[in-house]
């Protein structure tokens, strides 16, 4: 006689939201599937569906699942939310993006949504299995919506090299985690910090090069210098709304994991990881900074501006305290608003045909959209960081958290990195109110864009007026309740 | 029995071969077969340290990855066809419309 164990449902409680989130991605193929007329309705399913899911996150309690697979705590509850509102962003842009692209699948909206339940998993992963699992969820289902544009050479070009890249990077972060289980005995992240202790293992070479391979991935997946070349081309070539979703779920997502594997898993290496990232946040900074001077492509400026930001989140990271964690949180929320917003109006600008990334493009803007123009404007300050917008809050809270833990001299090479962000930032605002218009550009503010643009810009000067709660939220995440 | 350094040696032989054909080789599908190279290195290192240690994480991982493998497999070659049906060609140095 075999004994069944009954299933007890409320061991999935800690995985609600991404169970409901799955639901809802099946939900969108099978109503493209039977009701293919009704495809005007699926950015909108997504949407309610990942307001859905956030209220869940939201109120979710403290609880760790599946013996200590997944954690949900506050710290990644912030995270879900982030990633959620990229989701939510991004699906109301394609509302706008589909009339000119004529991405219509509904694959589309359920790879966006699968890729979320990936970036979820990966914000509540308290085991090494879990954080590859959901990373490769969200990694495969990026791959594929780079690549959903069939008849775009550029965009099969751009989904060929991240699929390279991000599976040159797995295999390598899996052959540091079987170093790191090898020596350990463990895939289990707070196990691992236990281990190190009780085992003697502080100064194991092995070791170090195990959780070297892990952060070069994590590295990868972030777009942190060297490991940052895929970058450019993939949101070159990806379709413009999904290169939004891409710099911002995923970044986020990224960060969690490095918050989560760096100061659970191996706090007391912070001798070695601490000076190493901050010669890498250095650098990354640095290159994307400077690279981004010569670009004449506002999408690939807007890339390598993506590099630079990841430069500037890892601040928070390298500093291994809870204060610049929290730092760096407040951060990617940030970077969330103000660059979907850059990116929402790319895709406003963009008719089909005609896709006006080029910087000569937003010539004269402010004379004949003065709206869209306005709106830039203050994306493109925030994104350089000048007050009151919320850029320069993030930047801020960055900058204190760093210096506090004595790396001055990254502090310093941040501050000269971001004026020499101001130049090519800038140059956009002067191309659009100083310069004569080329042609008369007709936008169309369809209901999908209007609201993206205006949660986009609530959310950049909402933080930048209102510091105060959105940094209190981040701390209290990290400091108990 | 065959102790485990063996088996780690094999793996880190096998995981350099990998990483040697990908950055060697310029034909997509042998990259492809590089990196699953390399992940089949990865599950040599996990099986071989799981039955060492006697812990069952190391293998559960495994069949994971395999799993993963095959879905990264799928995907990759579906973006190889499509890649082919535009280019003409799945040499990586001749696909390079996107640059600067």
């Amino acid at each position: 006689m075999i004994n069944t164990a009954l299933v007890s449902w409320k061991a999935f409680g800690p995985i609600v939201p991404e169970m409901f989130l799955v639901c809802i991605g099946l939900f969108l193929i099978g109503l493209d599937v039977f009701a293919p007329k009704r495809r005007e309705f699926l950015p909108w399913l997504t949407v309610i569906g990942c307001l859905a899911a956030l209220l869940m996150v939201a109120g979710e309690k403290d609880i760790v699942g599946f013996g200590g697979m997944i954690i949900c705590d506050s710290y990644a509850a912030f995270f879900k939310v982030i990633c959620l509102i990229g989701v939510i962003l991004t699906a109301l842009m394609s509302e706008h993006f589909r009339r000119t692209e004529g991405l219509n699948q509904g694959e589309y909206y359920s790879l966006m949504v699968f890729s979320a339940v990936g970036m979820l998993l990966m914000a509540s992963a308290g085991d090494l299995m879990v954080l590859y699992l959901g990373l490769e969820l969200m990694a495969l289902s990026i791959y594929c919506l780079v690549g959903m544009p069939r008849n775009d050479g550029r965009s099969a070009e751009a989904a060929m090299k991240y699929l390279l890249m991000g599976g040159f990077a797995s295999a390598i972060l899996l052959y540091g985690i079987s170093i790191v289980y090898g020596l350990t005995g463990t895939t289990n992240i707070s196990q691992i910090a236990k281990f190190t202790v009780s085992g003697n293992l502080l100064h194991n070479p092995a070791l170090l090069a195990g959780l070297g391979l892990m952060l070069a991935a994590f590295c990868f997946k972030v777009a942190i210098a060297p490991f940052h070349f895929w970058t450019p081309d993939v949101y070159d070539g990806a379709p413009t709304a999904i290169t939004a979703f891409m710099s911002v779920g995923p970044k986020a997502a990224g960060f969690a994991v490095f918050g989560r594997v760096l100061l659970t898993g191996f706090p007391q290496f912070h001798d070695q990881w601490g000076i190493l990232l901050a010669s890498l946040a250095l650098l990354t900074m640095a290159i994307g900074n400077i690279t981004a001077l010569s670009q004449t492509s506002i999408k690939r400026m807007l890339a390598y501006s993506a590099v630079a930001h990841a430069g500037y989140s890892l601040l928070g990271v390298l500093s291994g305290t809870a204060e610049g964690l929290s730092a760096t949180m407040t951060y990617l929320l940030t970077y969330g608003f103000m660059n979907m917003g850059a990116f929402a109006i790319l895709v406003l600008l963009a008719s089909p045909g005609n896709r006006r990334e080029s910087l000569e493009d937003y010539k004269g803007l402010a004379k004949t959209n003065p709206m869209a123009a306005f709106l830039m404007l203050i994306f493109m300050f925030s994104l350089t960081g000048i007050p009151p917008t919320a850029g320069f809050v993030g930047k801020f809270y960055l900058l204190k958290a760093a210096f506090g833990a004595g790396y001055t001299m990254t502090v310093i090479g941040l501050v000269i990195f971001s004026s020499i962000s101001a130049f090519f930032y800038l140059r956009v605002v002067r191309y659009m109110y100083m310069s004569d218009p080329q042609e008369n550009i007709s936008l169309d503010f369809t209901p999908g864009i209007s609201a993206a643009l205006g949660i986009a810009l609530l959310g950049v000067l909402g933080i930048g007026l209102l510091p105060g709660s959105v940094i209190g939220q981040a701390a209290t995440a990290l400091l108990g309740q | 029995m065959i102790p485990l350094s063996w088996y780690m040696s094999l793996a880190a032989i096998l995981f350099a071969i990998g990483v040697c054909g990908f950055l060697t080789r310029r034909n997509l599908i042998m990259m492809f077969l590089s990196i699953e190279l390399m992940l089949n290195a990865v599950n040599l290192n996990m099986v071989a340290i799981s039955h060492y240690l006697e812990s069952m994480r190391g293998q559960v991982f495994t069949f994971f990855i395999i799993t993963v493998a095959a879905a990264e497999a799928a995907i990759g070659l579906g973006i190889a066809i499509t890649l082919y049906r535009s280019r003409k060609t799945v040499h990586v140095d001749e696909v390079n419309q996107l640059k600067g």
